[in-house]
């Protein structure tokens, strides 16, 4: 059925295909980026207190590149890799079905700490955490209730650094109005928009001016929401009907939605302006930098970092790791926010650290 | 049977073909060993993730439970797209015909207390008639007023997703004590048996009896078409529909009949998952496989054992997949591409004809749907 000539030729079609991947390879920085780091850490081991331990991670749905947690809590694995010296390791999950049979493996693997990331993976950590007590697990944005003596979770005070943000917004306002929105309305969402119309009542109270928030309302506990994580439609929708409400200062809380905000700022030629979420946006999104002003930051990769180096340690506890603007779990990012004003806002941070001021 | 196997080689050629690009996709992500011209190790890339690949789907008791486990939900779901073809229909629905049952059969699991011999089979049923009645709604439409189903349908699919994270924020849903869009657990005696549950300590073998639901249903499938009058009708609709209602069949009761039992089976996929391998609902319940499903009754030309066939392979693909991820740096989004060269390749005979010089000629299986405007 098959000829000789038809398989020379798949093997010629491979062979030009190798080529073609030659010349292009050195383009590909992440995949070259990757491999310099476990050369260097290959050879500087040998002092390192990580050595022997081998930390790994499976991630949610979205997948190791998806410019959000799961990315940002791999940066911790490699921060890890280059700092402690550990080994490690990543398992993508296609699917929910996925969770399961990922930490199995990673179990045989014989992984000392396995971080999971994301509360779609919190009865799968459970019940792998469970069944393997002498291993460590963390996982991300979730904890868990009761606690488990060698799982923990990797939660974040956002509230903080949006409470900072809200006063920038409010301090650099020229309309008066400002907004914000979620993706779907759970906690670790909705903690950045309370933290935000807070920090915009703070500098309302501080400077007896009357900013107003579009998109949540801190009585109520409820606000607007896209109802979803991945539409930039609706982020440009959610933003242009703000806009029109006139909002100048937009702070989306919504993953790869506030990409379609940004991208209507953009259009809007510099009417009006964005808050990052998450990540440095102005970095990471470089297609429409010019339109952030600061991001809020919720450091995974800290916190990957902090729970591996306890592993390390040889730490085994079930108390949660808790981000906060004291120990630099959360922070604020400034892109363009005159002098004066970030001075302020960090005084604010650093009240809100010392505990002078409450949200 | 000449023409099965004829065509049952076509497939197995796709499947070469597809595994070949694969290799040269491996290849080429290995930029580093191509880089300085070590060819040997590309090669034993592509060798070890194939190893994997098959070792993780069918070597050892886990593998072979975690391919049955995949297997399940994809050939339900595949049913209801083949049942669906059958009569002439597209039914991208599956996802939200899933949710639906996924949701009537969460439902039953955890109100009810029961023995499980009683619970189970009630809430696999609630589960079929859960999404029986989503898949319905499609039908009707189309009975009533002619609106395509491919409209309808996608557009039940967010209808679906967005009733169940509303519902998963119900206090009648959602889990006490969770903020997140999750579900009460099941009671115990509610879920399905583990098809190893006999295996002392090995947890690890999570395969449940959802297999034999959905193999019963892959023969109720096959006795529908080929010994009920139904069948025969829901065949004759949709391969001419106008000889059918010339002959005297109600071709709109058909449609109707049709998306129900498309909504069923699709329904108790929704079932096994909540009461086999979760135990519980989430939002992201049916994942792809209401997708996945199209490609397998594409795959499958909607017979029932060409579904149960490649319902098989994918569900081969999707447990193999994860230990090649284990074993190698290829990522699993390999598999993804695998299963979309195999439909391709199997799609496009030409292809496959011209790569493997086959002299003998193709005839096109069948009819599996018709076109838009059909």
């Amino acid at each position: 059925m098959i000829k000789r000539k038809g398989l020379k030729s798949a093997a010629l079609a491979i062979a030009a295909f190798s080529l073609i991947a030659g010349a292009c390879g050195g383009s590909d920085s992440t995949v070259t980026e990757e491999t310099v780091t476990e050369e260097t850490t290959a050879e500087t081991t040998a002092a390192l207190p990580g050595e022997g331990i081998l930390a790994c991670q499976v991630t949610d749905t979205g997948g190791v590149d998806d410019k959000g947690f799961n990315q940002i809590s791999y940066k911790g694995m490699q921060d890890a890799e280059a700092t402690l010296g550990v080994t490690i390791d990543l398992l993508e999950s296609a699917s929910d079905a996925d969770y399961a049979p990922n930490l199995q493996n990673f179990a045989d693997k014989g992984c000392n700490i396995i971080v999971t990331v994301g509360f779609l993976l919190g009865d799968a950590t459970k019940a792998a955490a469970e069944a393997n007590p002498d291993k460590n697990y963390a996982i991300v944005d979730s904890a868990f209730d009761p606690p488990i003596a060698n799982a923990r979770g990797l939660v974040f005070s956002t509230d903080q650094p949006s409470f900072m943000a809200g006063y920038l917004a409010a301090g650099m306002t020229k309309t008066g109005v400002v907004g914000t929105f979620g993706g779907i309305n759970i906690p670790p969402v909705s903690i950045f928009m309370d933290g935000f119309a807070k920090g915009v009542a703070y500098y309302n109270a501080q400077k007896g001016t009357k900013v107003k928030v579009l998109g949540w309302d801190t009585e109520k506990k409820d606000g607007t929401f896209a109802g979803n994580f991945n539409s930039l439609d609706d982020g440009k929708n959610i933003a242009k009907s703000q806009a029109d409400e006139g909002a100048d200062i937009i702070f989306p809380v919504a993953g790869p939605v506030g990409l379609g905000s940004a991208q209507f700022a953009k259009e809007s030629g510099g009417k009006v302006k964005i808050i990052g979420v998450d990540v440095d946006m102005s970095i990471s999104n470089p297609d429409a930098a010019e339109v952030y002003i600061a991001s809020v930051l919720k450091n995974i990769d800290a916190a990957v970092l902090a729970a591996i180096t306890d592993t390390v340690n040889g730490v085994k506890t079930s108390d949660n790791y808790v981000g906060t603007l004291a120990n630099g779990g959360v922070g604020v990012a400034y892109t363009a926010v005159p002098a004066e004003l970030q001075a302020e806002v960090e005084a604010i941070g650093a009240g809100i650290a010392d505990g002078t001021i409450k949200i | 049977m000449t023409d099965l196997l004829k065509s049952l080689r076509y497939t197995l050629l796709a499947l070469l073909a597809s595994l070949l690009v694969g290799a040269v996709i491996i290849v080429v992500t290995d930029i580093d060993a191509l880089k300085v011209g070590d060819y040997g190790k590309a090669f034993t890339t592509v060798l070890t993730a194939y190893r994997s690949l098959f070792e993780g789907s069918f070597w050892g008791l886990r593998s072979i439970s975690n391919t049955i486990t995949g297997t399940t939900p994809l050939l339900l779901s595949g049913l209801a797209v083949s049942v669906a073809f059958k009569a002439g229909l597209f039914n991208i629905g599956a996802t939200g015909q899933m949710l639906a049952g996924g949701m009537t059969a969460l439902w039953v699991g955890f109100t009810m207390s029961g023995p499980g011999w009683l619970q189970v089979p009630l809430a696999v049923l609630a589960g079929a008639i859960g999404g029986a009645i989503f898949g319905g709604i499609a039908g009707v439409l189309k009975a009533r007023t002619g609106a395509h189903e491919v409209i309808t349908t996608i557009m039940l699919n967010s209808i679906a997703s967005f009733l169940v994270l509303w519902l998963l924020k119900t206090t009648l849903f959602q889990r006490e004590g969770r903020p997140d869009p999750i579900s009460k657990l099941i009671a115990d005696e509610a879920h399905l048996p583990r098809l190893f549950g006999f295996l002392e300590g090995r947890s690890d073998l999570v395969a449940h009896s959802g297999f034999f639901v959905a193999l019963l249903a892959t023969y109720g499938y096959w006795y529908l078409l080929k010994r009920t009058t139904l069948g025969f009708e829901l065949r004759a609709t949709g391969l001419n529909s106008d000889a059918a209602k010339y002959a005297g069949m109600k071709s709109k009761t058909l449609m109707v009949v049709a998306m129900l039992l498309a909504g069923g089976f699709a329904g108790m996929a929704g079932a096994t998952e909540v009461l086999g391998t979760y135990g519980y609902a989430s939002t992201s319940l049916a994942g792809n496989i209401g997708f996945d499903a199209i490609a397998v009754a594409l795959l499958g030309q909607s017979s029932p054992i060409g579904t149960l066939v490649s319902a098989l392979l994918f569900g081969a693909l999707q447990a193999g997949g994860r230990s090649m991820q284990a074993n190698t740096d290829v990522p699993v989004d390999l598999i993804i591409v695998l299963r979309a060269l195999i439909v391709m390749f199997v799609a496009a005979p030409l292809l496959v004809k011209a790569m493997f010089r086959v002299k003998s000629q193709f005839s096109a299986q069948g009819q599996t749907f018709r076109g838009w405007g059909g």
